[in-house]
């Protein structure tokens, strides 16, 4: 039986993938920091076939309890297989243009929180020899652009952090996959206008799982992003600042 | 403001023109299930195709489904659904035992048979107006496994279909009969009636592989379905089956949801698309009237696909509008070819309301107000419960 454990566990994306490892009588662990909802995505796991489910309360933005919850997290499970990191927030550019404050607090929140907890839960993966580290980046850290680039950068330095992770626990056994999700409709992006681009919850979860269980380093998830950003990466400067997107 | 569930109401039952609609559909939660009564608690935006993959490899089943799965809990409650189990079941309402309904004010209501028993009455069968159902519990059915044995007579014309409604429904929980509407005179209401029942556990069988299911990728720019293409059909599917009976035993998926297996069949109708009637009239004439039907259709040249035939039993719905009553019931889709599809439906209502039957809401997109007057008598009654926030476009249709 599979021990899987997720931070930020009331995502939406976060849940699809829940349910699918529930389905496959998994025990779960979920951490996030609405207690209530926690709760209600609890009891429908439990009825999809999970083994167990446990859950706690982090706000990942409280740096300083992050050791806590990971340490107790080994306490109860002894041992665990997945690993799968996926809260974040969308900031609003324009606010994190005009406040510092507002821009730092959101770069905490989708980029040194989870550098903070990849550091931890890396500590733990080490000694322990097996097991995947999952964590949701996004193809905005590919790029910069004017219209979110601090949720960009922030995700950029996840996905840096976890190529260097990656290589680390390598040796030792112990898988880091980067999610590199595209346009999901999830509450995170209610106020967008959907198209054809858009994926499901449910099909970046099946990803999730499938990349988890084949060992995977790097997912775009639906695959169709890989070659739309790498073209997006390789448009030169001079040709990219004169562009809106 | 209206609920919306999935979205498979054939007409405005499920649309709020002008209005908001509140997508249901993402309150999708299981709360409980205990597999050894059978009872499941859960969001009203479950749909029933999640449900069934939980519960049947734990040895239940719906307790009443319509022809489609893809349908939520809180859109069954709302339309009462039936299914071809209603003789022995009722509507899925009579299966509900309890349900939480949320108004605009931001109450919650418990309801059920004894708590607020007329909110109850109301909600189940109540369109979506008296408020968003945000939760639901359900009295599941047992089963062996997910086989059903099924047979297929043919019969020759409307009084074949009573006759083997007659001797079916004692001992068969599900019957439905599909009738040739394109065929006149002696054959006039001629078809094949299926009976089946669940089958005893069945250890070497094998569930049909999950594969993917065929789809209907565009609309074409024209309707497939014509008159040609339906005389040909039909007079195929009599005919489809040499003996007067087979036999068989199939898994419950091509039994109870065969359109199920091909996505966006609704194309076929073309950018037009296509009207659903479903009518029901009272026992007393229902041979009559049914005759009296079926021959404006056939004399229509209008011609339907999917014309399906099933006696109701007297099991009591639950809901104020429910339309489920005692009599037969007969369910058709015309390609739309505008006005004289119209006209032939409007014939179809005169000859319904004359019998004191009634038309359903959920397959509805035309009828009269005058006529949602006479099939939904407790109509007014009903509208004190309707949420001051709530409307759709079908209420204002038949009730403005
Ligand atoms: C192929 C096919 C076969 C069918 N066969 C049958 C059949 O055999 N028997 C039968 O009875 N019907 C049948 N139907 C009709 C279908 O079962 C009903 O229209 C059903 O109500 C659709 O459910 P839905 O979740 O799509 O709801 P929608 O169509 O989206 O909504 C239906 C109604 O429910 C209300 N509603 C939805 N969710 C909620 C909620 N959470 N709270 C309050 N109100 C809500 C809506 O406001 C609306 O009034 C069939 C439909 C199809 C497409
Ligand atoms: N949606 C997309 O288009 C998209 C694209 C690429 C990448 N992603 C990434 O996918 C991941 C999942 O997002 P989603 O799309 O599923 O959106 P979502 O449903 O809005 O989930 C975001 C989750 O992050 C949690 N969260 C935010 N701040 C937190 C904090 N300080 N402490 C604890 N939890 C916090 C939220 O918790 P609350 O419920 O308590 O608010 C919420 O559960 C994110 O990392 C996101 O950046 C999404």
């Amino acid at each position: 039986m599979q021990k899987v454990v997720i931070i930020g566990a009331t995502s939406a994306i976060a849940e699809a993938t829940a349910r699918r490892y529930a389905a496959r009588g998994a025990h779960l662990f979920l951490i996030a920091r609405n207690s209530e909802r926690l709760n209600d995505i609890a009891q429908d796991l439990r009825v999809r076939g999970a083994a167990q489910v446990g859950h706690a309360v982090l706000d990942v933005a409280d740096l300083t309890a992050h050791a806590r919850v990971v340490d107790d997290l080994w306490g109860q499970l002894g041992h665990v297989d997945v690993a799968l990191i996926a809260h974040g927030t969308l900031p609003d550019q324009s606010a994190c243009e005009a406040s510092v404050e507002v821009a730092l607090h959101e770069f905490t929140v989708n980029g040194t929180s989870t550098i903070a907890l990849l550091t931890a839960l890396a500590a733990r993966f080490e000694p322990q020899g097996s097991g995947t580290i999952a964590v949701i980046s996004s193809v905005a850290g590919d790029r910069g652009r004017q219209s979110n680039y601090l949720y960009g950068a922030a995700k950029a330095a996840v996905s840096t952090f976890a190529s260097g992770l990656r290589q680390r626990l390598f040796k030792v056994g112990v898988n880091v996959l980067t999610v590199k999700p595209g346009f999901v409709d999830t509450p995170m992006t209610r106020n967008f206008k959907k198209g054809a681009l858009w994926a499901k919850p449910d099909a970046i979860a099946k990803g999730i799982v499938r990349a988890t269980d084949r060992g995977r380093s790097v997912v775009y998830l639906p695959w169709f992003w890989q070659p739309i950003m790498l073209i997006i990466k390789h448009v030169p400067e001079f040709v990219f600042k004169r562009i809106k997107l | 403001m209206l609920p919306y569930g999935n979205g498979r109401s054939y007409g405005d039952s499920c649309l709020n023109d002008g209005g908001t609609l509140l997508h249901a559909r993402s309150l999708d939660r299981f709360i409980r299930f205990d597999a050894s009564t059978g009872l499941l608690e859960c969001e009203a935006g479950v749909l029933f195709s999640e449900i069934l993959d939980l519960v049947v490899p734990q040895g239940w089943f719906l307790p009443v489904t319509p022809g489609t799965k893809f349908v939520t809990v809180g859109g069954a409650i709302a339309n009462d659904v039936h299914g071809k189990n209603h003789h022995r079941a009722g509507t899925f309402g009579r299966h509900v035992t309890e349900l939480e309904l949320l108004r605009s004010d931001g109450s919650r209501m418990v309801c059920s048979a004894d708590l607020h028993p007329d909110w109850f009455a109301a909600t189940v069968g109540g369109l979506g107006l008296t408020g968003l159902i945000t939760r639901a519990r359900v009295q599941l059915r047992k089963i062996a496994g997910p086989w059903m044995s099924c047979e297929v007579h043919r019969f020759e014309d409307l009084a074949g279909f009573f006759r083997l409604s007659e001797q079916s429904d004692r001992d068969y929980e599900y019957t439905v009969a599909w009738v040739d509407c394109v065929s006149k005179g002696k054959g006039l209401g001629r078809g094949l009636f299926t009976r089946a029942n669940h089958a005893p556990a069945h250890p070497d069988a094998r569930p049909p592989s999950p594969g993917r299911r065929p789809n209907v990728p565009l609309t074409p720019p024209f309707s497939l379905i014509n008159p040609l293409s339906l005389r040909v059909f039909n007079t195929l599917y009599y005919h489809r089956q040499r003996k007067e009976v087979s036999r068989a035993t199939t898994h419950y998926e091509p039994h109870f949801y065969p359109l199920d297996g091909i996505g966006s069949w609704n194309r076929i109708y073309g950018p037009h698309g296509f009207m659903q009637y479903q009518c029901v009239v009272p026992p007393r004439e229902a041979q009559a009237c049914t005759e009296a039907l079926l021959d404006a259709i056939a004399a229509s040249g209008e011609g339907s696909f999917l014309a399906v035939l099933k006696q109701f039993g007297d099991v009591r719905s639950p809901g104020l509008l429910s339309f489920p009553r005692p009599g037969t019931t007969l369910a058709l889709d015309f390609p739309n070819r505008g006005h004289s599809t119209l006209s032939l439906l409007n014939r179809l209502d005169e000859i319904v309301a004359a019998a004191g039957g009634a038309v359903y809401p959920a397959k509805d997109a035309r009828m009269s107000a005058d006529s949602f007057k006479r099939y939904f008598p407790d109509w007014e009654f009903f509208s004190h419960y309707i949420d001051p926030g709530f409307s759709s476009s079908f209420w204002r249709r038949v009730t403005e």
